[in-house]
């Protein structure tokens, strides 16, 4: 869709579950000489067609998903997708063809496809493609460095830990709980006429939940969701590490070590509180905004609107454009945001969603300034992008979502530097008089081009005069983008530093899914314009 | 693996219930075969063919009950997919809520969800359709950003209790972007159809060139609450809202908008309007959707909400026999019953107000109240004494479904539209509504 699909949805919204297989399957390999051969099948087919340029995709998608509410298991799925697809350039366009059948025949009348397609296709062309240059890695590989692969973890293990979860918010007076585990595993071999043989392994895991609390007599409802990150790591995320933790505020806090157990028994006192909370008064606050939440707010009003296929008009009828257009790059001169606001563009941070070794047109991922003290200084590009910005390479954020999904322009890590003078969230509340803390993700909506948006999270505490005193309902803040980031006045340190993120970024027609995180360090914004979205029906 | 016909279908599913040991055991089968073309920058950018089949195989031992989907079809894949199921039926603990699958149904009549000349498009027939649509961008030099895609597909199901059923349909899909120049102006139309024969890409373009022309040099009003004309595309993403809300077993818990204190419903309340009537009806010929749904129950034409009443809500076979409520799957199709009037008649007779002509990025803010956030996109206008003055710049609304549905003036002609959110058909009337919530000015285009 147009923006992160919810997580509620995510049992059926991931794509790529295609034949189910058991787990013993799921962790054997294929054997890499086996997938150069039927690269050079389909490279030679494409050549020999006329291709100028030809990249083979040859994937395997594992996914293992665990859902479960209150004491039962609603659904355990182990799931593959395996095939290839063939991209190639012909009389100046682009051509695609993907088949699952892997046989010789099948791999080269797939290649022919894509010649056929692309020749068709530059019937009409306006301009041939232009790919930036990209030298080939010959035989590399790359492996996300998981301590623990979720998929070699026992099942029942699985189930217990959620079950146990469940449990514990149930004792602690929750009406209803639902919880789940979302696991995957990209196997991805890329190949090109430039000379890469490029294998890599891929890992994320999400952890997540629903906490509901009633008020019977009143038919109120409200719930909390998990403050957990998607991550591009292993099982080991759920082992919980008190140096990972950031304690002291109204929320536990997670870096890289979760702590389901601890996080909804939290989330069980937070739904009993929330549906005692104080309507918010209408009017300007400052916001103090944790990584939970603001990751969401960098995905849609910074990571979007510097996508170049946005920005060029590829995206126009269905995700949009976007207000940084070229001119404001061209000028050096657009203050996107406050000098205080740096933002990077990244494909390697460790345990982040985005971080591999290549790109799906195998390119070597890096990381590069996007927001430089607040002045828009670059956009994110591929191979046949690259040019516009006089760039001599791609930024590599190619992505497809499958073997059988076309690669296109996809969000890298999209994240806010933390600040440079040593400050923790604590200190940042002190020094708010009217304020408001906001944690986890809730509802979020922005315009076409990225100017208007509305966001509201799963927490929000109300700061009087430095302290929290209590916590509030129906607060939502409206902004435009510009005017946003140049009210960030105050960022805290690296060590408050952390990654948010989303397992099903939408883009594309057909949509195509991507994973990304946002890391940022807790964040104030003054003066923000903060409405109560409380109605009463009837 | 092509489309099966109704034969083919019962004969492998025949085959693949053979194998089972298991107790009980139900298989369904989908498979679809289409293709598309997306162009942006009036230039085709990318275009695919997609064929996909899918076979899904439920076994269970009592309340135990396990899933494995293969796509893969020789008698050996066959077979493993069911020993698959039935050795994950015997590690999973055992499910209460798991319902025995359902005997022979009677599903009536076959729905017309099919059409032969959807079916018989081709990479041709998609590139001539868009080659309309790009000609009259650039007769008026405009910018076309646009997707056109088409399917053939069936679904089959059979179950070791003597269940079978079977459904073919087609469809095609369009919706353009036309932006001027200078990118002042922007227009958007969307168009589905189970019949390719009924879509214009060519008059669907102009459309949206006409929106994206007269929406140039918008004007800047201030939000507030405004008298408001939805287009059907606009009433879609508002109303589909309140048709997912429909459920039965969330308003049982406590938890939706349709719960009240107490463990009640809603059901049996003058909830909205007394002119609002909402069913669904899979025979529609406008709107044709399959007689049975995924569960193997028959679907029927079903009165959800009939003069502003809830009448109806959705359930699972569990949660119906667990509260001994009627047993009805959520519909394929939604239809609000509409009006006599065109949209032209609704703005003529309007002192003031605006025109609505797409609304998007929905979410929900409060699920309790079913309040929506969400922009105006694509061609708004302010209207006075009955005629559209002005384009005017977006806004953010903050507005509920049922608040809207209760401040309703008038209803106009229903006409087969799309969601532009989630991609869903739908039979809905423009609407004129009262006191609409716009409550922020967008400096998009």
């Amino acid at each position: 869709m147009t923006g992160i699909g919810l997580g509620a949805s995510m049992v059926q919204g991931i794509p790529a579950f295609g034949r189910e297989i058991s787990v013993e399957e799921a962790l054997t390999p294929v054997d890499v000489k086996l997938k150069k051969r039927m690269a050079d099948v389909a490279l030679n087919a494409a050549r020999s067609k006329g291709a100028t340029y030809a990249d083979v995709r040859i994937g395997r998608y594992l996914n293992q998903v665990i859902a479960t509410r209150e004491k039962q298991v609603q659904n355990i799925a182990n799931s593959e997708s395996y095939g290839m697809g063939v991209r190639v350039i012909a009389n100046g366009s682009w051509g695609f063809a993907a088949t699952n059948n892997l046989d010789n025949d099948s791999i080269a009348k797939a290649a022919e496809m894509a010649v056929a397609i692309a020749k068709g296709n530059a019937k009409l062309l306006v301009e041939p493609v232009q790919l930036a240059a990209q030298k080939g890695f010959g035989e590399v590989g790359w492996k996300t460095p998981v301590e623990v692969n979720a998929f070699e973890v026992p099942i029942t293990d699985k189930v217990s830990m959620l079950l146990n979860a469940n449990s514990e918010a149930m004792k602690g007076g929750a009406k209803y709980v639902n919880s789940n585990l979302f696991m995957v595993n990209e196997q991805k071999y890329f190949a090109s006429t430039d000379g890469s043989y490029i294998d890599q392994d891929i890992h994320r895991i999400w952890p997540t939940f629903t906490v509901t609390g009633i008020d019977p007599s009143g038919g109120k409802f409200e719930t909390r969701n998990a403050l957990s990150a998607p991550m591009g790591m292993g099982f080991e995320y759920l082992t919980p590490k008190d140096t990972e933790k950031i304690k002291g505020g109204p929320v536990t806090m997670y870096k890289k070590r979760y702590d389901l157990m601890e996080d909804i028994k939290e989330a069980t006192v937070h739904v009993a509180e929330k549906l005692k909370a104080k309507p918010v008064l209408p009017g300007k606050y400052d916001l103090v905004l944790d990584p939970t939440h603001l990751f969401l707010t960098i995905h849609e009003s910074v990571g979007h609107p510097t996508e170049l296929d946005r920005v060029l008009g590829y995206e126009a009828n269905y995700a949009g454009t976007s207000f940084l257009t070229l001119d404001k790059w061209e000028s050096k001169r657009f203050n996107f945001g406050s000098k205080a606001v740096n933002v990077i563009a990244d494909k390697t941070e460790p345990g982040s969603l985005g971080a591999v070794g290549y790109d799906d047109e195998g390119v070597k991922c890096g990381s590069w300034d996007i927001i430089k003290d607040g002045i828009l200084v670059n956009y994110q590009t591929i191979r046949d992008q690259a040019h516009i910005l006089g760039l001599k390479a791609s930024q590599a954020c190619c992505y497809a979502d499958s073997w059988e999904s076309i690669q296109f322009q996809r969000m890298p890590n999209v994240s806010l530097a933390p600040g440079k003078t040593p400050l923790s969230a604590a200190e940042m509340v002190k020094n708010v008089e009217k304020g408001i803390y906001m944690f986890g993700r809730n509802s979020y909506s922005i315009d076409q081009q990225r100017y208007n948006f509305q966001f509201s999270a799963q927490l929000a505490y109300e700061i009087k005069e430095g302290k929290i005193v209590g916590m509030l309902k129906d607060a939502s803040y409206q902004a435009n983008t510009q005017e946003f980031w140049n009210s960030c006045t105050q960022l805290c340190d690296k060590n408050d530093y952390r990654l948010g993120g989303t397992f099903a970024d939408g883009k594309g027609q057909p949509g195509q899914v991507s994973a990304v995180s946002h890391g940022s360090p807790t964040s104030r914004f003054n003066g923000v314009n903060v409405i109560n979205t409380g109605r009463k029906l009837g | 693996m092509a489309i099966l016909t109704k034969e083919q279908a019962k004969a492998l599913l025949t085959k693949v219930l053979s194998y089972s040991k298991a107790e009980q055991c139900e298989v369904n089968l989908n498979g679809s075969d289409g293709g598309n073309i997306r162009y942006a920058r009036s230039s085709v950018s990318t275009s695919g063919g997609i064929s996909t089949n899918s076979l899904v195989v439920t076994s269970a031992f009592g309340k135990k009950s396990g899933v494995a989907t293969i796509n893969e079809f020789d008698d050996a894949s066959l077979e493993k997919v069911v020993r698959r199921a039935e050795e994950l039926a015997q590690l999973a603990p055992e499910n209460p809520e798991f319902m025995d699958f359902l005997g022979p149904q009677e599903y009536g009549p076959e729905s017309p969800t099919f059409s032969e000349a959807t079916a018989a498009m081709g990479p041709k027939e998609r590139a001539d359709a868009v080659q309309a649509s790009l000609n009259q961008a650039k007769e008026n030099k405009l910018n076309a950003a646009g997707f056109l895609s088409n399917s053939t597909g069936y679904s089959a199901m059979m179950n070791s209790k003597g269940l079978f059923a079977y459904n073919k349909s087609t469809d095609v899909a369009f919706n353009i972007t036309i932006r001027t120049e200078d990118g002042k102006g922007s227009g958007y139309a969307t168009k589905g159809y189970n019949d390719y024969t009924k879509l214009d890409t060519k008059g669907a373009t102009a459309i949206a060139a006409k929106k994206a022309m007269a929406s140039v040099t918008a004007k800047a009003i201030e939000p507030g609450k405004y008298t408001v004309i939805l287009e059907p595309t606009a009433v879609a993403v508002m109303l589909e809202n309140l048709f997912f809300d429909l459920d039965a077993r969330r308003a049982d818990e406590g938890r939706s908008s349709m719960s009240k204190p107490g463990g009640k419903t809603k059901v049996g309340e003058q909830l909205l309007d007394e002119r609002v009537n909402v069913y669904s009806d899979p025979w529609n010929p406008e709107l044709p959707t399959a007689t049975w749904n995924g569960d193997g129950r028959p679907q029927q034409k079903v009165n959800w909400i009939e003069k502003g009443v809830v009448k109806n809500l959705y359930t699972s076979m569990y949660w119906a026999a667990k509260k001994g409520i009627k047993s009805l799957p959520s519909p394929g199709g939604a239809i609000m019953q509409g009006g006599t009037k065109t949209l032209e008649e609704l703005i003529k007779g309007t002192e003031k107000g605006i025109l609505v002509t797409r609304l998007w990025y929905i979410r929900s803010v409060d699920p309790q109240t079913l309040l929506l956030t969400g922009l105006t996109r694509d061609g708004t206008f302010y209207i006075e004494n009955g005629e559209i003055k002005f384009p005017v710049k977006n806004f953010r609304f903050n507005e509920s479904p049922i608040i809207m549905l209760n401040n309703l003036d008038e209803i106009g002609k229903s006409e087969r539209t799309v969601s532009a959110e989630s991609d869903t058909n739908y039979l809905l009337p423009a609407l004129k509504i009262r006191d609409f919530t716009f409550t922020s000015l967008s400096d998009a285009v």
